[in-house]
């Protein structure tokens, strides 16, 4: 049976892990090759590298760093942070990325989902969606990492992307991340039921029944989290066991 | 051990060659028939859309030379679903190695995602090619096509229904999953592949 995905999240800014990571089991906390082999070796089924370098250098580091990852990591790894062009993802691709995220750059441009799955195919374009329920009840697109509402709402963006050929969606509640109180299981829901393509729940993952819940009430096919992760608040082998045990199909 | 990784229009072709370091071997990525047809083993990656990635090889007589060859040959995903008969993916005559054909999986049951995308199980194993490989282990998959049971089906696999996830005839193996992306049971049938 096809099993419900795991993924951590890792922030890369120069080439490094950003958030403060404190793994015992790592001489380079700040490494982002030996964290992800680590949470490879732990069970992650994919991972997640972002990249929020605001440099010019910004594109030959994160090409470096994604094909030392390709040479250790023995999982998929999807790639994201400012991909705008054809050029951007034919490196990362040729550099051992298995997929790449495009959240800001695909809503300015929404062609360019058509020509990277044209090009690179539909099953390495994920789409990110940063999204927050407003006062109407509505939940709406946000862009340049949250900070800059649209009057857009998810479902209609999430519907046109997919149609164009996102592959995969990665949804971000940004009324859940970083309050450890569960995912947003009505949008995400909502998501599932309605498009063909997978949906990565993100944002709000606390303890392991959330994501119990995501996988059932949420419908998700994948559920990413960073932070408790990192800080070892919750470790991989033991949430896969627990969604194991309550009979999610979980690869352990 | 002369490792040779066919170099054509398709994807992943550098990940399968990083998978073969990662385990300490070595392989050349070449189009060149002279290479391909003196190498000890051939692997045949491929993520893309089968009418293309044929177009491309019977353009450069690689369909005819592939499937000629004598050596262990391993098909990787898009690779295998050129070695069979026949792709419903744009009605694509494929390179006729093995019987089976390729169909699009359809569902009417919304929850069933296509492409299938992640990790799925892998049993009925019948092959050298799974040497200390558990049934029910978990391999990583992409793929919106299928190849159908048949008498070179060697690993099967449930999602809709029941297909090939592996195939075998003589020297000429195919793999559905992505062993290069599959972790340490990926690893092994890799290091399989190559002790064959």
């Amino acid at each position: 049976m096809l099993t419900k995905r795991i993924i951590p999240c890792l922030d890369i800014k120069d080439g490094r892990t950003v958030k403060g990571v404190n793994f015992a089991e790592l001489r380079d906390a700040g490494d982002p090759i030996e964290l992800a082999a680590l949470y490879a070796l732990q069970g992650a089924d994919e991972l997640v590298f972002l990249d929020i370098t605001a440099t010019v250098e910004k594109r030959k580091t994160l090409s470096e760093l994604v094909n030392k990852i390709a040479h250790k990591i023995n999982i998929p790894f999807t790639v994201g942070g400012g991909i705008k062009t054809e050029e951007d993802v034919s490196v990362l691709l040729q550099n051992g990325a298995d997929k790449i995220s495009i959240n800001t750059a695909a809503y300015i441009d929404p062609t360019i989902i058509k020509s990277f799955a044209k090009n690179f195919g539909s099953q390495c374009v994920v789409l990110a969606i940063d999204t927050k329920c407003e006062a109407d009840g509505n939940w709406y697109v946000y862009l340049n990492g949250g900070r800059q509402k649209t009057d857009t709402l998810t479902t209609e963006w999430a519907k046109k992307a997919v149609d164009l050929g996102a592959g995969e969606i990665l949804l971000t509640s940004m009324n859940h991340d970083g309050t450890k109180q569960g995912f947003a299981l009505d949008i995400t829901a909502t998501l599932s039921s309605t498009l063909p393509v997978p949906i990565i729940a993100s944002g709000g993952g606390g303890e392991s029944a959330h994501f119990y819940d995501v996988f059932t009430t949420g419908k998700a096919d994948a559920a990413l989290a960073a932070s408790i992760f990192h800080y070892k608040e919750l470790a991989i082998p033991d949430l896969k066991q627990y969604l194991n045990n309550k009979g999610i199909p979980i690869r352990l | 051990m002369n490792t040779v990784i066919i170099q054509y229009n398709a994807g992943n072709i550098q990940s399968v060659l990083y998978a073969l370091e990662r385990i300490g071997m070595t392989a050349v990525v070449t189009d060149d028939p002279s290479l391909i047809q003196s190498a000890d083993k051939v692997i045949f990656p491929g993520v893309g859309e089968a009418s293309t990635a044929m177009q491309y090889l019977k353009e450069r007589n690689l369909d005819v030379l592939i499937a000629e060859l004598k050596q262990p040959v391993l098909g990787i995903c898009l690779g295998m679903q050129l070695m069979c008969r026949y792709s419903e993916e744009n009605n694509t005559p494929c390179l006729g190695i093995f019987d089976e054909q390729v169909q699009k999986f359809i569902t009417t049951e919304p929850t069933l995602k296509i492409p299938q995308m992640g990790w799925n199980t892998i049993c009925d194993l019948k092959s050298d090619l799974f040497t200390s490989v558990p049934e029910n282990s978990f391999a990583y998959f992409v793929h919106g096509y299928y190849a159908t049971l048949g008498k070179h089906t060697i690993a099967k696999t449930d999602y809709i229904q029941t297909y090939s996830a592996a195939l075998q005839k003589n020297n000429f193996y195919g793999v559905q999953f992505h062993p290069e992306k599959s972790a340490l049971v990926g690893e092994q049938i890799i290091k399989n592949f190559i002790a064959l």
